[in-house]
């Protein structure tokens, strides 16, 4: 596949490390090659964190996300961070009920319901790491179901898979139905041009 | 063929070393080489080994070279600070011949410095941090396959040639992860024993190989170890001409091994024009910016010393004649090799020193000035 940056940021604690470590995992499984950092500043605990997967099937030699295609921010202070200078084509996804004051963007951004459908599933944020995984491996198109299903298996902490695998599979859908309905609406637009 | 994984750079340091057979660790935590002491921890004691966090890394040094006379592999790891306390047990272990492995995952410094950010500043302490002339081994890792490879390499060595080897890391490989091959077979090398009894063996021998079998400690052998100029029984001496003779075999004991000793990695040398030198993280940052410029039409090739020390100038020197570009996260060590083999005028350099990355980017821009 061709080579997909991703660009995961939000609070330190929510998951986000291992949300990448899975996404990495994944990448691996679909027998791609990966690179995955993280920033270990003060930042990282509390203020904006991030977490950084590059998955393609060439070399990867510098490991570092340049320009990232997706970028995820799950809190107001990552999305003002990371969310605000992006080219047109780069996919921005940002959680609804944490990131609320965002910059108009006309195509590829997706404003969803990430941490709230964790909170109303598991009765906590717990899970919303893997919710946003699913979100994110799902609009990347490139990465198989099965293989994400895999690396969150293989991954998360003991006693909670089962749990997880419901968050991803609800990541999933959101991404599939929101990546669905922005398409449509997009041909939509240029029908009517 | 094994499974591919996904690994963290120091995790792999640890699989490494487990593979080689290190059964010993003594440190003390630092970042960014933290998870390779968990590792330790978490591994050794199921395989009967041993893990002890010392008081500090002067003592962390000096346990893993008891460890070591006792014929068990030993490793220790810590960062920028730590390696400076390491200096003074490195330079006993390096005179007295123990084979152990020091990782030093380099950090901004000098210092306390930038305990969580990247840099190559070590290179020249790695080289001479400890008093004294001396021989050292140090290799730089720049992938994390890599870590696992040289870390085995890295015992190998220390076994073979009876010397501290040093792992030269940098924050950026140490947490990095990426696909990793174990590989299926290794080379596991492991000291060269005495065949001879309690009351022959000599423990510093002057042999043809000029490295003198060992003998472990607590199996009947007693001798002398001492960080004074000794004899070759191991006793100390202040004798000029015995003293002639242990520094000469002492700091030549590596020349006819280092054809095995220096590994390189070299790209598209044949016909470039300017060489970039580069090792470690920044080696990645300049293969990209390599690419960059080869595909711009631009002959550039990239030489990647592996070994870094000592260093692999015969193999530099086969591509004479060049401009050279040193790319590095200090502010100029190993350019200083560079210069000394080629001439200053023939030597550009490209430095940060502010805690982030050299990107391919920069490294084509600099590609472009020097051109």
């Amino acid at each position: 596949m061709a080579k997909q940056e991703f660009l995961l940021t939000g609070t330190g604690g929510q998951g986000l490390i291992l949300a990448a470590i899975m996404l990495a995992e994944a990448g691996i499984n679909a027998g791609q090659n990966v690179a995955q950092s993280q920033s270990y500043g003060p930042e990282a605990r509390g203020g904006a964190s991030r977490a950084e997967v590059i998955i393609g099937n060439e070399a990867i030699n510098y490991p570092k996300v340049e320009k990232p295609d997706f970028v995820l921010t799950l809190s107001q202070e990552a999305y003002k961070k990371y969310g605000l200078h992006l080219d047109n084509e780069a996919i921005l996804i940002v959680d609804n009920s944490q990131v609320t004051e965002v910059k108009p963007r006309s195509r590829n951004f997706y404003s969803l319901p990430i941490t709230m459908a964790a909170r109303t599933h598991f009765g906590s944020e717990q899970s919303a790491n893997v919710v946003a995984l699913g979100v994110v491996a799902s609009l990347s198109g490139k990465i198989p179901m099965e293989d994400v299903l895999a690396a969150v298996q293989q991954r998360a902490p003991r006693g909670t898979a089962e749990q997880n695998i419901k968050a991803l599979q609800i990541g999933w859908q959101m991404g599939t139905k929101a990546g669905a309905k922005q398409e449509s609406e997009h041909c939509q637009n240029e029908g009517d041009e | 063929m094994n499974k591919a994984r996904l690994m963290q750079g120091n995790e792999a340091v640890a699989e490494g070393a487990l593979a080689a057979g290190v059964l010993f660790y003594a440190g003390y935590p630092i970042t960014p080489s933290t998870e390779i002491a968990e590792k330790m921890a978490e591994r050794l004691p199921l395989i009967g080994g041993t893990f002890i966090q010392m008081e500090d890394e002067i003592g962390s040094m000096a346990a893993i070279i008891g460890a070591s006379l006792t014929g068990v592999k030993s490793l220790t790891a810590t960062s920028g600070p730590g390696f400076s306390l390491k200096q003074e047990n490195l330079g006993y272990a390096i005179a007295t011949e123990v084979p152990c492995v020091v990782v030093n995952v380099q950090r901004g410094g000098p210092s306390t410095g930038l305990p969580t950010s990247p840099a190559q500043a070590d290179v020249m302490q790695a080289r001479w941090g400890t008093h004294g002339d001396h021989p050292i081994i140090a290799l730089t890792p720049s992938s994390v396959q890599e870590c696992y490879e040289l870390t085995v390499k890295a015992f190998n060595m220390a076994e073979e040639f009876r010397i501290p080897v040093i792992l030269l890391m940098d924050e950026v490989i140490g947490h990095l992860r990426e696909k990793v091959v174990l590989p299926e077979e290794l080379t596991i090398v492991d000291r060269k024993r005495s065949t001879l009894p309690p009351g022959d063996y000599i423990p510093y021998e002057n042999n043809e190989s000029m490295i003198p079998a060992m003998a472990n400690f607590g199996e009947g052998y007693r001798y002398h170890v001492t960080g004074l100029t000794h004899n070759e029984k191991g006793l100390p001496t202040g004798n000029p001409e015995v003293t002639k003779k242990f520094m000469q075999r002492l700091t030549q004991k590596l020349n006819p091994y280092l054809d095995r000793i220096q590994l390189v990695e070299e790209l598209y040398l044949d016909d470039a024009e300017l060489i970039v030198i580069a090792y470690g993280c920044t080696a990645r940052s300049a293969m990209e910016g390599v690419h960059m410029a080869r595909n711009l039409g631009i002959k550039v090739g990239l030489f990647r010393p592996i070994t870094i020390w000592p260093f692999p100038q015969e193999q530099l020197e086969k591509h004479a004649d060049r401009k050279y570009l040193v790319v590095e996260m200090n502010n100029g060590q190993l350019v200083g090799e560079i210069e000394r083999i080629f001439g200053y005028k023939a030597v550009e350099r490209l430095n940060r020193i502010d805690g982030e990355l050299i990107t391919p980017k920069e490294v084509l821009d600099r590609i472009r000035e020097v051109l």
